[in-house]
């Protein structure tokens, strides 16, 4: 599908003091304050300045750790953060245009709470909520529940079998659970409440839908508590690597993050998308596909390499991502989306090296630059996120059933 | 030498679901829209309340098998609404129901802790049971939980939760950027928990929060609640709100404190009231008779009746008398997914008390709802309900409410701006908050260091 190059799409991932695990060691860095309203404030606020379509928020069922599967017993390094939903909530009525999107791993959580939240996420904002959705094969997180254990999986194990049934069962059950969160949107229709003094009734109740779910991991009766969000349905998004996640964007998402190599892989992962949303009968409908990029900027394109690689020294290692690391300039940066646009991205997540300085990077450097070739909104033009990301307001699949 | 006058406590319930709102009134606004709710929180902090609560239900009541169609329906998610309050109000307390039936506490906890990080110390938890397979069906775990295992269940949540919010010390984030140490503790947040209902340990993710914990509410009134509650709880929410009633459950509840190494201000008892003022009283009486009738219709008065009845009674006249068949025993089948469906606890002895009542009085069926199920409510003037609200308070019936109004968003407006400034007049309320957090408000001091070593005996 051809876009016009102004249709390029931009979201910052917000994550603690920043990517690079010494950022909060930076002298513009907050690292106190990570736990205040105030300093997520400050950061929602400077990406809307820069007219970007949305943030996302990072979260996890526990502490940071460069250990997969377990703490790692550092002290150099931010630990401990705050609930995604709830940072979405708290900034919401602080903005009026930029996109709210934070995780929730569902593996652990309730389908029930994460619907009503988010579409409540949704009320607060006016329609600029949104979801990331996120599976947990972690043992300590699952321990921190204590209802079920998870196959112990290495990175080095994925791809053999036993690592393929793991990682599907741990996907389709995310994909079960997006089906829960839609459902429930769905369950009120739009105009459900009449308030009709005439007949005493507060509710059409031919308008409110059970919605009956059975899965093999859990059944959810509904309808929801809450009536249907502003936008229908929140946007749902997922960050996928390989083929099962890639699988749970097609059938279940609005918008899938990336994390392409070059423009070439990029290729190859577009491709996989769209040919799994085909398979799911999903053709006709606008995924968005973002590339993940960790960014370092800086106007000179050495202090920006010269910048990583003191917070290397800083942290011991050099930093490394599962999403391409870029150190350059503004009009570099821009370069590189524009190229790696051209596979059919149809957007990016950025996710700065260190807060606040590769946001302001991104809001007052990168933006300008594409405004002035053309390929970024130069003024919000929706007050939704659907309306951001030129997705339609759906049709509530209950109504007239 | 006169004793010092106590000071009330003031808080503000946002009304929803059920029949006090008054939804039919043409100053009644959305029920769900944030605005709403932007606006009661607003006015409360306007006239220096301790804070504004929210009530939560997990599944949409049911009557005859339908979703009940007459009162109000549809609410947001708690947690998410009082984060968002916290953006537009600085000192109000922001309390919610969270249930632990069809929770986990590592989850609860985080939420909690969040909100309290993100409203510099507001957040407060109102500890609620659910009742009901009818609700399970909505949750992972369905209905799995015998009702007598969910008070356990529920001072076991508390214990969880409780050893998480203590799991971080309050001075473990360094974040010193020159020696590069951010935590004091390469492993904070221990836990530890098994008993019957939880099998949980590993590491707690957000670090200690402003108040340490949330203030911790019960509502209810059985047995074990006030011994739950005298236990662990910094107040408690209850309906008690007659003279009478209020003193007596007012010493009760206060002489349970001692057992655990509490004081009586340890814990504050809020019952929750209505109120409807007028320019007179007689004016103030007439408004709220015109309240009542539009918070009991004729339909409403038959749902009531039924849920006592457990019986389809939509062939009886709402003002007409009560049937003269009696209600059907053993399980409610007709209401589900309702509080008053529990309170109903002997059926036949409750319809004998409404019919001896209703024969007194002279009463239809819409008239005998609306007396029997009205609570405690101040009506008069700004002058007699503040006096009446004083008495109550300084006689210890009670150290304060939590103020239900009838209208949403408008409905606290009268009262901030006639009721308040009389109470304050009188010195027995805030002119301005003296402190930041809930618990400043409340009166309810430090955490106690004991907080820990209790938790390492249990």
């Amino acid at each position: 599908m051809p876009r016009s190059p102004s249709a390029l799409h931009l979201a910052v991932a917000l994550d603690g003091a920043g990517w690079h695990p010494a950022a909060w060691r930076e002298p513009a860095a907050r690292p106190g304050e990570l736990f205040t309203a105030r300093y997520w404030a400050d950061l929602v606020t400077e990406a809307e300045q820069g007219l970007l379509d949305l943030v996302t928020i990072e979260d996890a069922l526990s502490l940071q750790s460069t250990d997969l599967d377990g703490l790692d017993g550092r002290t150099d390094q931010v630990r401990g953060r705050l609930d995604a939903v709830l940072i979405a909530a708290r900034i919401a009525p602080l903005t009026r245009h930029i996109g709210l999107v934070p995780t929730t791993v569902v593996t652990h959580t309730e389908p029930f709470h994460v619907s009503k939240a988010i579409a409540t996420v949704d009320f607060v904002s006016g329609g600029r909520a949104g979801v990331r959705v996120k599976v947990s094969g972690r043992g300590d997180e699952a321990a921190h529940f204590g209802r079920r254990t998870v196959p112990r999986l290495r990175v080095d194990e994925l791809d053999t079998p036993a690592g393929r049934a793991a990682l599907k069962e741990l996907f389709d059950e995310a994909a079960d659970y997006v089906e829960v969160l839609r459902r429930l949107w769905d369950s009120w229709e739009d105009d459900a409440e009449i308030r009709d003094a005439a007949t005493g009734r507060f509710i059409d109740r031919e308008k409110l839908h059970y919605i009956d779910f059975e899965g093999d991991r859990f059944s959810v009766k509904g309808p929801s508590i809450t009536p249907r969000p502003p936008q229908g349905q929140p946007i749902v998004s997922a960050l996928a690597h390989r083929t099962e996640p890639f699988r749970l964007v097609a059938r279940s998402a609005d918008l899938g993050f990336v994390t392409p190599r070059d423009t070439a892989h990029a290729t190859e992962i577009v491709t996989e998308i769209r040919e799994a949303q085909t398979a799911a009968g999903r053709a006709d409908e606008t995924v968005h596909v973002f590339g993940d990029l960790v960014v370092f900027i800086d106007d000179d394109p050495a202090a920006a390499a010269d910048r990583k690689a003191a917070l290397d020294e800083r942290a011991g290692a050099p930093y490394t991502s599962d999403a391409r690391v870029f150190t350059g300039t503004p009009a570099q940066l821009a370069d590189l989306l524009q190229d790696l646009q051209q596979a059919g991205l149809t957007g990016f997540r950025l996710r700065p090296g260190t807060l606040p300085h590769d946001l302001t990077a991104i809001t007052r450097g990168l933006v300008p630059e594409l405004q002035r070739r053309g390929a970024f909104r130069t003024e919000y033009r929706a007050d939704t996120l659907r309306g951001l990301l030129g997705l339609t307001r759906p049709v509530n699949r209950y109504a007239d059933v | 030498m006169s004793k010092p006058l106590k000071q009330i406590h003031l808080a503000a319930h946002f009304p929803g679901v059920n029949n006090t709102t008054v939804w039919t009134d043409p100053a009644s606004g959305s029920q769900i829209d944030f605005s709403s709710f932007a606006h009661l929180a607003r006015t409360a902090e306007r006239a220096k309340f301790d804070f504004l609560f929210l009530a939560e239900g997990l599944r949409l009541r049911e009557q005859n098998n339908q979703i009940y169609d007459l009162d109000v329906v549809g609410r947001p998610d708690t947690f998410t609404v009082l984060s968002a309050l916290a953006a537009v109000t600085d000192k109000l307390g922001l309390a919610g129901t969270i249930n632990s039936t069809f929770n986990e506490p590592y989850d609860v906890a985080r939420q909690f802790a969040s909100l309290d990080h993100l409203s510099a110390g507001r957040a407060a938890w109102n500890v609620v049971t659910s009742w009901d397979e009818f609700t399970g069906q909505n949750f992972r775990r369905g209905g799995y939980l015998a009702q007598e295992d969910r008070y356990e269940r529920a001072r076991q949540f508390l214990a969880a939760t409780w050893e998480l919010f203590d799991s971080w010390q309050g001075d473990e984030i360094v974040a010193d950027k020159e020696s590069g140490t951010f935590l004091k503790n390469p492993a904070p947040g221990r836990f530890d928990h098994h008993v019957s209902q939880f099998d949980i340990s590993g590491h707690f993710d957000v670090p200690r929060s402003p108040q340490g914990r949330p203030v911790i509410f019960q509502a209810g009134d059985s047995e074990e609640g006030r011994e739950f509650a005298a236990a662990g709880a910094d107040a408690i929410f209850t309906r008690h709100g007659t003279l009478e009633d209020g003193r007596a459950f007012y010493a009760d509840v206060k002489r349970r404190l001692a057992r655990y190494g509490r004081s009586p201000d340890d814990l504050k008892i809020l019952p929750g009231v209505t109120y409807v003022l007028g320019d007179t009283d007689a004016e103030a009486r007439e408004r709220a008779d015109v309240v009542r009738h539009q918070q009991v219709s004729g339909q409403t008065a038959i749902k009531f009746l039924e849920q006592l009845w457990n019986r389809d009674l939509s062939s009886y006249d709402p003002d007409g008398p009560l049937p003269a068949i009696d209600p059907l025993v053993g399980e409610n089948t007709v209401a589900r997914g309702r509080a008053s469906v529990r309170m109903h606890r002997d059926p036949l002895a409750t319809a004998a008390q409404w019919r001896a009542l209703a024969e007194e009085k002279k009463l239809s069926i819409r008239e005998l709802i609306i007396e029997v199920t009205g609570r405690q409510s101040f009506i008069g003037s700004p002058a007699t309900v503040a006096d009446a609200l004083d008495e109550f308070v300084q006689t210890d019936a009670g150290d304060g409410f939590i103020l239900v109004p009838h209208l949403v968003p408008g409905g606290l407006d009268e009262f901030a701006d006639t009721v308040v400034p009389l109470l304050q007049e009188r010195g027995v309320f805030r002119t301005e908050y003296e402190g930041d957090t809930l618990r400043d408000h409340l009166g309810l001091g430090e955490l106690r260091a004991g907080d820990a070593d209790r938790r390492a005996a249990s």
